[in-house]
C-alpha cells in the first residue's frame, strides 16, 4: 500500500517551498530526492554521522532524524544558503584556504555544525569545538585541519 | 620541513586553493548519490541473514506484483551472452559439476558475479541475494520484504586461524591451493579454504639465527577493519535499447569500474561508459564494484535509469573490509643491535572469496630493514566474512605491526634506544629487499635521524601510566598507467582533462605540476576529470600513485606542448627550432633579429597566434611506469592509559615522513593526518564483531566507532624530503605510509605507560581492562 503523498510548507534558505512528499520520508530524502537540494549527504541514515546536518527553526539537526511532514512550517538552512550572493561565508573561506576538506563529502554537515557553534558560543575552545564536532565524522583528516579553520574563525 | 638538495620551483610547494573547493563547501558538487535522471528509478538489494547457506530457491513473483516496482534481478540476471562461462543451472549444481575442482591457485570465472549477487551459496552475513528496482526507495525495500528464499544454513567460519584446521567448513568445494613456495609441504589436491601459499625467501635462515645472540619469536592477530569512507557505495545506470550502458558512480577507477562491469555482464567494453562523479572516501574501498552491474541489469529490465546506494549497514556488511590477520615473527640479532635473520609467516583473511593483500604485506613486512637471511610466508584464506578490498597499504599494516612490535622488544632487551636499534638496520639505496630488488634512493635513514632529534622525542613525559613509543612503516606508492590531455586556448588558459579520480585533491597536484612544466600560472590550469569515452586509459586512484604517475604524464604533456610553442615561434619569426629556447619562466626566446631586436613571446602571447599558425594546440598523453615511490614513515606518540576505563588517550602525536618532494604541502600534511586518525582507530577502537552464528554485530557507525574529532589532539607532522630519483619532480606518494606506523607506535607506547605488551589490535578498552583486572 504506498501512502498518499502530502503537501509540505516551509522555507528553505529564505524562499518559502512547497514539497510533495512521501509520509515515510525524511527530511533529508525530502530536499534530497524531491527537490534535488543535494548539498545534505547521507553517510549513515541514522544519526551517527553529521553528514546530513541542517539547521531547523535555529537549531542544529541531522536532517536524516527529522520526518518531512514535522517540518510544516519551519524555516531550514542548509550548506547551500551558507554563502551570501556575492561571498562565501568565512567558515567556507577558510575551510577552503586551510584544506579542512579532502574528499568533502563531510563538509556540507561540517560546515552547518560549525556555523551552529559559532551561533551558540563564539569563541570556543579547541576542547569545546572538539566535543561540538564529534557528532560529525570525517574520514580523511584526522580533524586536525578542521578545528583548526574554525578557532582561526572564531577568532576573526 | 627537512630537505636534501632539491631544485627551486616555482609552483611545487606552494599551497593554493583546489579547483574542487568552493563546489564542495557550497554544496554544489556532485557525488554519486547526488545525479538526478528524467525517469529515475530507485534500487534497494535483498542481503543473506546467514553468514553461509545454500540457496535452494529464491521466488520474486509477490515483489514484481507489488505495485511501484518495475524490476527484480537475481545472480541469473547477471549472466549476459559474452562470457566464456555457461549460467549456473540447477542441474550443475545438483550434479555436482559446478563443484568440480578447479586447476590449483585459480579463480572460478563465476565468482566475480557472485560477489555482485549470490550464486548457489551465500558466502557471508549480508551478501546481496537480489535486487529491486522501484518509484522510491520505500517501494523497493517493502518489495524486498516479499521475496521469498529458501536457505539450506551451512556451518561457517570467521577466524582465519579456525578457517585453517582439518575439519573446518568449506566455502568453495571446488577451490584448491596455489603453491608458489618451494620447499613447502603444502597440498594442492584438497578440498581447503587456504587458496594460496606464497613465500620470499633470502639467504640462509638458519645460520643466520645460530649467529644472534638473542632471539624473540612473537604471535600476533588483528581484527577487521573497515576503510569508513563517509560517502556509502552508490551507482547509478541506464541501459539504453541500443545496448549501451551509461554509468554514473563513486569509483576509485572509472575505467576499472567499466572493464569490471563489462566483464560481469558479457557485454563489450566499449558498450559501457563509466562517468565518474565526486567521490566521497575511498581508501582502497571504492576500487571493487558493487551495484554497478545490478543498476545496469535493473535498468535493462525496466527500460528506465537506475539509482542505487547503499546504507551504511550494507557498506559494514557487504564491502571490503580489511582483513583479519594472524602473524608469527622471529627475528634474531647479535648484542650490538645487528638482525641476522628474520622468519615471518603471515595469514590474512579473504573473505567470501580469495584474494586478500597478503602479498604486499609480505613485501612490506621487512621492508625498513637490511637482512641478509629471512624467510616470509604469506597465505591467502577464505572465510565467511565480506570479501576484502584494499585498505590504504593493504596488508602493510598488519605485517609491520607485528615486525616493528618485535622491534620493540628487542631494544628493550638489548637496553637499546629504540630509535638506534632501528638505524643499525635501515635499509638503504643499494640493499636488497625482500623480493631481491636493490632498492633505490630511499628517505628510511634521514626519517630516523630526523625522528631522533625531533622535539618530541627529546621532550621528557611524565605523569602516571602515561608512556611513549615509536614505530617505523613502509609503503611502495606505484605507478601504473595514466592518462591525460591538454589544450591550450587562445588566452593561453589550458584545459587538463584527466582520467585519474580527484580523492583527495590530484585535480590541484597534477595541474601544478603541468604549471611547473610550463612555467605558467596554477590559476590558468582548467582541470576536469572525466568519462571513459573521453580520455585514455588510467588505472585507479590507489596505491599513492595519482600524483605520481599523474604528474608524470602532466610533465610529458608539458613537454609537448613546449616543444609545439617552439615550432609555432619558428614559423612566426621564420628561424629554425633549434635556436629557440623555453625558458622556466614560460616565455619562448629567439635569437635578437637583424635589426637587433629581442625575438621575445609570453606564453598568452603566443597562445594567441596559435589559431593562425595550424590551429590550437590539443594534445594527449599516456604513460606507464614501473618505478616505485617507496616511502617511510616513524611516528612517535605520547599517551595516557586509563586504568579505570581501559581507554588509551592519545597527548602527542608527531608524523615524521620522507615525502619525495611535497607538492602541495597543506595536503601532503592532510594526508598524513588522515592516515593517522584512521591507524588509531585501528589501533585502540575499531573492530567487526561477529556473533557465535556469523552476524556482523556492530554495522553501524555508532557501534563500529571511527574515531571523532574529541578522540584526537592536533597532529603534527614533520615532512622530510629525499626526491625520488624516479620522478621528474620526486614524488614518491603520500598516503599510504602514515597508516602503517600507529598499531604498533601505540602499543608501544601502551607497554612503556602500563608494563602490558598487547599481542592483538584494537587494544580497545575492555581488552586493556581485561590485562588490567
Amino acid at each position: 500500500m504506498i501512502p498518499e503523498p502530502k503537501v509540505v510548507n516551509t522555507i528553505i534558505n529564505g524562499d518559502s517551498k512547497q514539497i510533495l512528499v512521501s509520509e515515510r520520508d525524511s527530511l533529508l530524502e525530502a530536499l534530497r530526492d524531491r527537490i534535488g537540494m543535494t548539498g545534505a549527504k547521507e553517510g549513515c541514515n541514522n544519526g551517527n554521522c553529521g553528514a546530513c546536518a541542517v539547521i531547523m527553526d535555529g537549531r542544529l539537526v541531522n536532517s536524516c532524524c527529522v520526518m518531512a511532514a514535522e517540518v510544516e512550517g519551519a524555516e531550514i538552512m542548509t550548506v547551500e544558503g551558507l554563502a551570501s550572493r556575492d561571498e562565501l561565508h568565512p567558515l567556507q573561506t577558510e575551510f577552503l584556504d586551510n584544506a579542512a576538506l579532502q574528499c568533502g563529502i563531510c563538509t556540507p554537515g561540517f560546515l552547518m555544525s560549525s556555523y551552529a557553534l559559532l551561533q551558540e558560543n563564539p569563541d570556543p575552545t579547541e576542547e569545546e569545538a572538539r566535543f561540538w564536532l564529534a557528532g560529525n565524522l570525517c574520514r580523511c583528516t584526522g580533524y586536525d585541519k578542521i578545528i583548526d579553520s574554525v578557532l582561526t574563525v572564531a577568532k576573526g | 620541513m627537512v630537505a636534501t638538495e632539491k631544485p627551486q620551483y616555482k609552483i611545487i610547494g606552494t599551497r593554493p586553493r583546489r579547483p574542487d573547493g568552493v563546489d564542495k563547501v557550497t554544496g554544489r558538487a556532485q557525488y554519486g548519490a547526488d545525479i538526478k535522471l528524467e525517469g529515475l528509478l530507485y534500487g534497494a538489494v535483498l542481503r543473506s541473514p546467514h553468514a553461509h547457506a545454500l540457496i535452494k530457491s529464491i521466488d520474486t513473483s509477490k515483489a514484481e506484483a507489488l505495485n511501484g516496482v518495475h524490476a527484480v534481478i537475481t545472480n541469473a540476471d547477471l549472466v549476459g551472452s559474452g562470457q566464456t562461462f555457461q549460467p549456473t543451472t540447477a542441474e550443475a549444481i545438483e550434479s555436482g559439476t559446478y563443484w568440480q575442482a578447479l586447476e590449483p591457485g585459480k579463480a572460478s570465472p563465476r565468482w566475480a558475479a557472485e560477489n555482485i549477487l549470490a550464486g548457489p551459496k551465500v558466502l557471508y552475513h549480508g551478501h546481496a541475494v537480489a535486487a529491486v528496482a522501484a518509484d522510491d526507495v520505500h517501494i523497493a525495500q517493502d518489495a524486498l520484504e516479499l521475496i521469498d528464499v529458501e536457505y539450506e544454513i551451512l556451518p561457517h567460519v570467521v577466524d582465519v586461524q579456525d578457517a585453517m584446521v582439518d575439519g573446518a567448513p568449506i566455502l568453495h568445494p571446488q577451490l584448491r591451493t596455489g603453491v608458489r613456495a618451494a620447499g613447502v609441504d603444502t597440498r594442492s589436491d584438497i578440498e581447503t579454504n587456504l587458496a594460496s601459499h606464497m613465500r620470499l625467501e633470502s639467504g640462509d635462515i638458519e645460520k643466520g639465527f645460530a649467529a644472534a645472540d638473542l632471539t624473540i619469536e612473537r604471535e600476533f592477530t588483528s581484527s577487521q577493519f573497515h576503510q569508513g569512507y563517509l560517502e556509502p557505495q552508490n551507482a547509478t545506470a541506464f541501459w539504453s535499447h541500443d545496448g549501451r550502458i551509461n554509468i554514473w558512480t563513486s569509483t576509485q577507477g572509472s575505467f576499472m569500474a567499466r572493464d569490471a562491469t563489462a566483464d560481469v555482464l558479457g557485454v563489450p567494453v566499449a558498450s559501457v561508459k563509466v562517468t565518474p562523479m565526486e567521490i566521497g572516501g575511498g581508501f582502497g574501498g571504492k576500487i571493487p564494484i558493487y551495484l554497478e552491474p545490478m543498476a545496469a541489469v535493473l535498468s535493462k529490465k525496466s527500460s528506465r535509469p537506475v539509482k542505487m546506494w547503499m546504507d551504511r549497514e550494507a557498506v559494514f556488511q557487504a564491502t571490503g573490509p580489511t582483513a583479519s590477520s594472524y602473524s608469527k615473527v622471529k627475528i634474531g640479532v647479535t648484542n650490538d643491535g645487528k638482525i641476522t635473520a628474520a622468519e615471518c609467516l603471515f595469514a590474512m583473511g579473504a573473505g567470501g572469496f580469495p584474494g586478500s593483500p597478503v602479498g604486499a604485506g609480505v613485501q612490506c613486512a621487512l621492508a625498513p630493514y637490511k637482512i641478509d637471511n629471512q624467510v616470509i610466508d604469506g597465505l591467502d584464506v577464505v572465510l565467511n566474512t565480506p570479501k576484502t578490498a584494499a585498505y590504504r597499504a593493504p596488508g602493510a599494516p598488519a605485517t609491520e605491526y607485528a615486525v616493528e612490535s618485535v622491534m620493540d622488544e628487542i631494544a628493550e632487551q638489548l637496553d637499546m634506544d629504540p630509535i638506534d636499534l632501528r638505524l643499525v638496520n635501515v635499509a638503504e639505496e643499494g640493499v636488497r629487499n625482500s623480493s631481491g630488488t636493490p632498492w633505490p634512493k630511499i628517505g628510511a635513514k634521514e626519517v630516523l635521524e630526523a625522528m631522533k632529534s625531533h622535539p618530541h622525542y627529546l621532550s621528557e613525559i611524565q605523569g602516571e601510566d602515561v608512556g611513549r613509543g615509536i614505530a617505523i612503516g613502509f609503503w611502495f606508492n606505484g605507478g601504473m598507467e595514466s592518462s591525460s590531455s591538454a589544450r591550450v586556448n587562445k588566452d593561453g588558459s589550458i584545459a587538463l582533462i584527466l582520467g585519474s579520480v580527484d580523492i583527495g585533491g590530484s585535480r590541484a597536484s597534477i595541474s601544478m605540476q603541468l604549471a611547473e612544466t610550463l612555467g605558467v600560472t596554477y590559476e590558468q590550469i582548467a582541470p576536469q576529470v572525466t568519462d571513459t569515452d573521453s580520455v585514455g586509459y588510467t588505472a585507479v586512484t590507489g596505491g599513492s600513485r595519482t600524483t605520481f604517475a599523474g604528474g608524470w604524464v602532466a610533465y610529458e604533456l608539458g613537454q609537448t606542448i613546449k616543444a609545439e610553442m617552439i615550432s609555432r615561434a619558428a614559423k612566426i619569426w621564420d628561424i629554425s627550432g633549434d635556436e629557440i629556447t623555453y625558458t622556466d619562466e614560460g616565455t619562448v626566446v629567439g635569437p635578437d633579429d637583424a635589426e637587433g631586436n629581442k625575438r621575445v613571446f609570453s606564453f598568452n602571447e603566443l597562445a594567441g597566434k596559435l589559431q593562425a599558425t595550424g590551429g590550437l594546440i590539443a594534445v594527449s598523453a599516456s604513460s606507464s611506469h614501473t618505478t616505485q615511490g617507496a616511502a617511510y614513515g616513524g611516528h612517535i606518540v605520547d599517551l595516557k592509559v586509563d586504568r579505570d576505563t581501559g581507554k588509551t588517550e592519545i597527548l602527542r602525536y608527531t608524523a615524521v615522513q620522507d615525502v619525495g618532494t611535497a607538492i602541495h604541502p597543506d595536503y601532503v600534511e592532510g594526508q598524513i593526518q588522515g592516515g593517522i586518525a584512521q591507524g588509531v582507530g585501528m589501533a585502540l577502537n575499531e573492530e567487526y564483531y561477529y556473533d557465535s552464528d556469523g552476524h556482523l554485530m556492530n554495522g553501524s557507525f555508532l557501534d563500529y566507532r571511527v574515531p571523532v574529532a574529541n578522540d584526537l589532539p592536533m597532529l603534527d607532522v614533520e615532512m622530510v624530503e629525499v626526491p625520488n630519483p624516479g620522478h621528474p619532480f620526486g614524488v614518491r606518494g603520500v598516503g599510504e605510509v602514515p597508516i602503517v606506523p600507529p598499531q604498533p607506535t601505540i602499543r608501544n607506547a601502551v607497554y612503556d605507560a602500563i608494563g602490558v605488551r598487547f599481542y592483538h589490535t584494537p587494544m580497545s578498552p575492555r581488552r586493556v581492562l581485561d590485562e588490567l583486572l
